[in-house]
């Protein structure tokens, strides 16, 4: 997990400054810099990271909002773009010496064309809600993150966020069309159209999973599709872990593709099962969620492929649900496994790791070896399908000895990841949470890259600095104090 | 590293100390589409090779060189293949490769369906302007780690750097396709397309040509009856309609041919027929008409505009309206920023995507 680089004091005197430039033309209530009004927006859904902002933006207009990022770019001070707050990386972690822009009050949706099948939203319609508004038409937003009856869509774009149903239905990134906003010193822009394959570079997808350091967004275009007809899900128990992941690649390899596929092992599927009585098997080492949607035709015939596979792969039981109501009761425990931990363990920390799922055995035999030398329980949540592993480690932050074994036990997990060729994070973000795994994943000439990208959109490093990309110089450090603590990154590899 | 890598970087570092403009080119095959071909070639067919490929991760990584109808074979023998359906337009003596085809960028007829090539991009490694070898993204499904320089890279044609090796997400191929016919106008085909999108039907491709709609169905079997009964038409003959989809896809259909410009316009789906001479050829469920045309450039490029879209000249002897679509003037300030982040001494493919770059 990512140190606090940045100095943490307020300077009133700049606050003051700043306060009143944006008061002239911002309505007061908009201008918030009194501790009790800011405190609130001291933190995203990543609690163990906080800093009261020096200045929090509030605006409800284009034009205000042009005029805010002109007015904090002509004053070189640092802006962090904040959505529904709903992030799990810290990408909205506050800045001591920044303004804290949040797109709260941008909460219309402008346009909903069901013959076109796009809805035009700005970026602080939340997530479901664009689901809800376009029902009427038989359309829906596929992107579901766990968190989609609170977080935005315009944090969505800012994550590429994915959710349960992203092996069939893509990404954020898959299902926007367009986004229009105002880069750093205030100039409009357009990216993305809904028209197929705008020219040249394509800057649309660039500033989906910018994670708010590019540009800042004003109106997105989501994609809608129609509803399926129908779903259903097939929940199988398995008496090993290993072998629920194979059962995964047999669905693969059969030609299937699963509307979702989530795994859960024992100690997760204990845990939420007191917590909502989905009906899980708790004494199953794993069991898998593999859902079909289409038409009832289409349903039938994948859902006895599916089980066919599944029972061949050894399922040891399996349930098919028989109508709406069950479906979802199969799904409410896989969507409360978060809270479920909460209520086993005084706090939790989620990691976001993605890996190629034939590695998945070892991953989580690495994971249950590292529970015993951390002495954490770590009960794992696995989006299956596209590989995007959810170990969460329960622990106590009030024992600050317990955080740091925390700390280091994800940060082990997440090089893990790096090192069987995946990813630190598969939809969480980098934030200031993994900057320091950056370093792990990329070399220094990849960052300068990212370096280079975002002084072409913000030469002055304004947007959400120290967020995401780490510098060189933090990852040299980085480097050394592996090396210190006596654990040399991939102690397998040749070093010279 | 690969003697390959290292020749072609070797060749990139000369290139950028010299100030050589290098033309980077596999087969050739879409040596017609963008703009001018500047610069000694850099052939890239040397890097060749599926590297990884595992069918249940429904993800390939493939070296630049690496023939696409090979690519494609590999996956179609494990049942799966690229969704995109990407244009090959080889011809004898010139096959394309896979780093050709992300660098263009080109989808074909199932990306109404499937998604564009873009959406399937996962990770590359890239060589760029200083000689460096670069990996962004990776090979699994969902990767925010940093920017999504791999998706960018997709439609560069080649001016960012040079493309060593690229991961795709790959699918199933469908258990069964299936082929029906309309009459109807142009007008009633954007109409039905349209209104059929918004309706769960299994439908993978779809053209209107000359008074005839074509939708091509794909799924399990059971799924494709219950379909043809609700869409109607007649069914076309199997072997038939697998050749129409491969001449669509290939531009070999007779209405590519021809000595008129080759238009390619780009617009919201839902537009109604665009009020230009000359009869198009529609896809992706109307968002796609093609269209052979002798009007001046300037015209279709504000038809295409007013309807919120946007006109490429994809084929023609004189490209001097430029192939693409021009940019404002703060889009084209980001873009030259992105080149001269990558390529500093912009030697790579100058002139290709615009003369800017």
């Amino acid at each position: 997990m990512g140190a606090d680089e940045r100095n943490p004091a307020i300077d009133p005197r700049r606050q003051q400054a700043v306060a009143a430039a944006l008061r002239a033309f911002l309505p007061p209530q908009s201008v918030l810099y009194e501790a009790e009004d800011t405190r609130p927006y001291e933190c995203d859904g990543l609690t163990a990271y906080r800093r009261v902002p020096m200045v929090v933006a509030l605006p409800e207009t284009e034009e205000q909002l042009r005029r805010t990022l002109q007015t904090c770019h002509a004053m070189e001070v640092p802006v962090v773009p904040r959505g529904a707050g709903t992030g799990l990386s810290g990408g909205a972690l506050p800045l001591a010496d920044g303004v804290l822009l949040s797109m709260a009050k941008f909460m219309r949706v402008l346009r909903v064309d069901p013959v076109a099948r796009v809805a035009v939203v700005q970026p602080g319609v939340r997530n479901a809600a664009i689901s809800d508004v376009v029902a009427p038409f038989g359309l829906y937003y596929a992107p579901d993150p766990s968190s989609q009856i609170a977080c935005s869509i315009g944090g969505n774009v800012a994550e590429n966020s994915g959710g349960v149903h992203c092996l069939k239905y893509g990404l954020t990134v898959h299902n926007v069309l367009q986004v229009k906003g105002y880069t750093v010193e205030g100039e409009p822009f357009t990216f993305g159209s809904e028209a197929p394959d705008t020219p040249g570079y394509d800057l649309l997808a660039l500033a989906i999973g910018s994670e708010g350091l590019l540009a800042v967004i004003t109106e997105v275009t989501v994609k809608l599709l129609p509803k399926p007809q129908l779903a259903q899900v097939v929940m199988a128990s398995f008496d090993d872990v290993e072998k629920a992941g194979a059962a995964v690649a047999a669905v693969i390899a059969a030609g299937i593709i699963p509307a979702g596929l989530e795994m859960m092992d024992r100690p997760a599927t204990r845990a939420v099962e007191d917590f909502v009585h989905a009906g899980y098997d708790v004494d199953a080492a794993a069991i898998l969620l593999a859902e079909s949607d289409g038409t009832p035709e289409e349903v039938a015939e994948e859902i006895a492929h599916i089980k066919a596979v599944l029972e061949a792969a050894g399922a040891t039981r399996m349930t098919v649900s028989r109508d709406e109501a069950e479906r979802l009761r199969f799904w409410s425990g896989r969507k409360a496994a978060f809270p479920a931990m909460g209520r086993i363990s005084p706090d939790y920390y989620c990691m976001d790791g993605t890996i190629p799922r034939r590695r998945l055995g070892e991953v989580l035999r690495f994971i249950a070896e590292l529970e015993k030398k951390y002495g954490l329980r770590c009960p794992n949540v696995f989006h299956a399908g596209d590989g995007n592993l959810h170990p969460l480690i329960l622990f106590d932050a009030n024992d600050a000895q317990e955080l740091e074994r925390t700390e280091r036990f994800a940060a082990e997990v997440l090089e893990k990841c790096v090192e069987v060729g995946g990813t630190i994070t598969g939809e969480h973000g980098v934030g200031v949470e993994k900057i320091d795994q950056m370093c792990v994943q990329f070399r220094d000439e990849e960052l300068e890259i990212f370096h280079a990208v975002k002084r072409v959109f913000d030469p002055k490093g304004l947007l959400n600095p120290g967020k995401a990309v780490p510098t060189l110089q933090r990852c040299a450090e980085f480097g050394r104090m592996h090396v210190r603590g006596g654990q040399l990154k991939h102690p397998e590899l040749p070093r010279f | 590293m690969s003697e390959a890598v290292q020749s072609l970087a070797d060749r990139v570092r000369a290139a950028a100390d010299a100030g050589t403009r290098l033309r980077l080119r596999g087969g050739g095959t879409k040596d017609f589409y963008g703009g001018t071909l500047e610069g000694e070639v850099l052939d890239t067919r040397l890097h060749s090779g599926i590297a990884r490929y595992d069918p249940t991760e429904l993800v390939v990584t493939a070296r630049a060189g690496t023939p696409l109808a090979a690519l494609e074979a590999a996956l179609g023998e494990k049942g799966q293949m690229l969704a995109f359906e990407p244009p090959h337009f080889s011809q004898s003596g010139s096959a394309a490769t896979v780093g050709g085809c992300v660098a263009a960028g080109l989808s074909g007829p199932r990306r109404i369906a499937a998604g564009a090539l873009r959406d399937f991009v996962l990770g590359a490694v890239l060589l760029d302007g200083r000689g460096r070898v670069l990996r962004f993204g990776g090979e699994v499904m969902k990767n925010v780690a940093g920017y999504d320089v791999a998706r960018l890279l997709a439609g560069s044609l080649g001016t960012l750097g040079v493309i060593l090796e690229v991961s795709l997400k790959v699918l199933p191929r469908p258990v069964e396709e299936q082929t029906r016919r309309f009459e109807c106008s142009q007008a009633e085909a954007i109409e039905r397309l349209n209104a059929w999108a918004g309706q769960p039907h299994p439908i993978s491709a779809a053209t209107w040509h000359a008074g005839v709609l074509r939708l091509r169905l794909s799924g399990a079997a059971a799924a494709l009856r219950a379909a043809a009964a609700r869409l109607g038409g007649e069914a076309v003959a199997a072997h038939a309609a697998a050749q129409y989809w491969d001449a669509v896809r290939e531009q070999r259909h007779p209405f590519f041919s021809g000595d008129s410009p080759l238009w390619r316009l780009a617009v919201p789906a839902g537009t109604g027929p665009l009020a230009l001479a000359g009869e198009p050829l529609l896809e992706w469920g109307g968002a796609l008409r093609w269209l052979r045309s002798d009007l001046e450039p300037m015209l279709l490029r504000e038809a295409a505009a007013r309807a919120g879209g946007h006109a490429t000249l994809f084929r023609a002897r004189n490209k001097s309206a430029g192939a693409f679509a021009p940019l404002n003037a703060l889009q084209m300030r980001l873009q030259r920023g992105l080149k001269a982040a990558f390529d500093p001494q912009g030697i790579f493919n100058r002139g290709r995507l615009y003369p800017e770059l």
